[in-house]
């Protein structure tokens, strides 16, 4: 569609490109050396500021991996919780019955209209009061609490769309061969649904990946982003050295998994097995309106 | 049984929370409009920095934006966004701050899905009758887009409303360190729970459903 804006440029349009980047690239230029010269007055640029990240491995070995490791254990336990969970809760919002269908769809819009952080904030405080978890666990018990809460309803929302979204010649095939109802679901819609679902659940990694920052600010768990800030008071206030390490390795991660995902979605697409569709993220977003997103 | 809450400046709390919600969401609109026209625009290195902001700062958590703009901008760098010498306004802005270029990126994502929705043939029948890139964009392209988008753009709306918690990790008095510190101070975790879990579920609910409505009302039908 962009390419249909405007049309193959003639001389005068040429010239008036080379005007608008020009005065773009000045305008980016005199924002950028405003921020070099801020950042070289402040001391910033110091080379001992940026040094442990690129000679020796200690800030390596001791910050960084650690807090990295960390990281990806409560997104990685967050996920694995999460999508039995998720996929149970979605099952139970397409379900026949009344009294099941309403309950799990009441749980579904509650968690999902709820920040994460709140989730969290209530997380800790409740394993603190009602359980003898040991007080070193308990932000990253809080941290996956609040993490599951949210994201099994987004991934019942996920499965759901990626129920709907198979033909209805699926399931009353498979009822005219008289299977029973769960026998559709599990051997007939769940495979198809997955497969149309895994680019959107990809995605959906990357939000929790993201959302595991808010222990690290909040509720004292050692993850990436707090191992920038103890860095930043042992190797002498270096905050812009180390908040970009730490913002670089959060890109790069999330980066991969967003590629990945549109991968998969055009792999998916262009493989057509299936006759369902394939979901994206934004699919699931728009799929029903007056529900909530996924940032 | 709420007597708890007379101690506590509730009613100030979401109102924190909706200023940031608001000045937030007008921010990022024009900012992420601006980031649409840029990504696609005629001038290739225009489109390129567009492309390239919304995938960089897609992928940094809000958490590490907001938390750089304080310790970074603030404290290293000196930038008090004309905040003077108060810690509680400086901060706050700088959330805003952080809010809008962090939504900015989602709001850029739903406005070129819904410039996706228009029919190709319109832009090129506006084209035929001389108008320029600029012309296409503000009369032809952007109005419908805008209505294709309003359900996309209530998603990242909902979302924002929820990510103003995120302000809470710089000190800013919202809701959700509000909620912090009524918890530490008072033994009432459900109680106090259901109460700020109330306050989202009616500031989040409503906003998507009526925007949702919106979104059916003024959708272009074709």
């Amino acid at each position: 569609m962009s390419s249909v804006l405007y049309d193959a440029q003639g001389p005068r349009a040429k010239r008036r490109n080379v005007l608008f980047t020009v005065v773009f690239v000045v305008a980016v230029a005199a924002l950028l050396w405003w921020v070099f010269s801020t950042l070289d007055d402040k001391g910033q640029l110091e080379w001992a500021l940026w040094k442990p990240f690129f000679t020796g491995t200690e800030a390596w070995s001791t910050y960084i991996w650690p807090g990295l490791q960390n990281t990806l254990k409560a997104a990685a336990l967050a996920v694995v919780i999460a999508l039995p969970l998720g996929a149970a809760l979605g099952i139970a919002r397409l379900s026949d019955h009344k009294w099941v269908r309403v309950p799990a769809a009441i749980v579904v819009e509650f968690f999902r209209s709820i920040p994460v952080l709140v989730l969290m904030i209530f997380g800790l405080a409740l394993f603190a009061e009602y359980t003898n978890v040991s007080s070193d666990d308990r932000p990253l018990y809080a941290v996956v609490t609040g993490l599951v809460l949210y994201n099994a309803s987004v991934l019942a929302e996920i499965v759901r769309s990626g129920i709907l979204a198979l033909p209805k010649g699926q399931a009353e095939g498979a009822m005219a061969i008289g299977l029973r109802k769960g026998q559709v679901m599990r051997l007939i819609l769940l495979p198809q649904a997955v497969t149309a679902m895994l680019p959107a659940i990809v995605s959906q990694l990357v939000v929790i990946l993201k959302d595991t920052a808010l222990g690290g600010a909040i509720l004292t768990f050692p993850e990436l982003l707090a191992s920038a800030n103890t860095m930043s008071g042992y190797y002498g206030a270096n905050v812009i050295a180390s908040y970009t390490v730490v913002a670089v390795i959060y890109i790069a991660l999330n980066f991969a998994l967003t590629t990945f995902a549109s991968w998969l979605e055009r792999r998916l697409r262009r493989a057509k097995k299936s006759t369902g569709a394939v979901l994206s993220a934004d699919d699931v977003e728009t799929a029903d309106a007056g529900t909530v997103g996924k940032l | 049984m709420f007597d708890f809450l007379q101690d506590y400046d509730l009613a100030g709390a979401i109102w924190t929370t909706v200023q940031l919600a608001v000045l937030s969401a007008v921010g990022s609109l024009i900012w992420g409009t601006l980031l649409a026209a840029m990504r696609v625009g005629p001038v290739p290195l225009m489109r390129g920095f567009g492309t390239a902001y919304v995938n960089i700062v897609r992928n940094i958590p809000l958490t590490v934006i907001i938390l750089f703009a304080s310790l970074g901008l603030n404290q290293t760098l000196g930038v008090t966004l004309g905040g003077g010498n108060d810690f509680e306004t400086i901060n706050f802005r700088l959330a805003v701050l952080g809010l809008i270029l962090y939504t900015s990126s989602f709001v850029c994502e739903a406005l070129r899905s819904g410039i996706n929705t228009v029919p190709v043939g319109q832009a090129e029948a506006a084209r035929a009758l001389g108008l320029s890139f600029g012309q296409v964009l503000r009369l032809v392209v952007l109005p419908q887009a805008f209505r294709s988008s309003v359900v996309p753009l209530a998603n990242v709306l909902i979302a924002l409303i929820k990510n103003t918690t995120v302000a809470a990790a710089i000190g800013v008095a919202e809701t959700a360190l509000l909620m912090k510190e009524m918890i530490e101070n008072e033994a009432q975790l459900l109680l106090i729970s259901a109460v700020i879990a109330l306050v989202f579920v009616v500031l989040t609910l409503p906003t998507g459903l009526i925007l949702g409505w919106v979104g059916k009302k003024v959708a272009v039908k074709r």
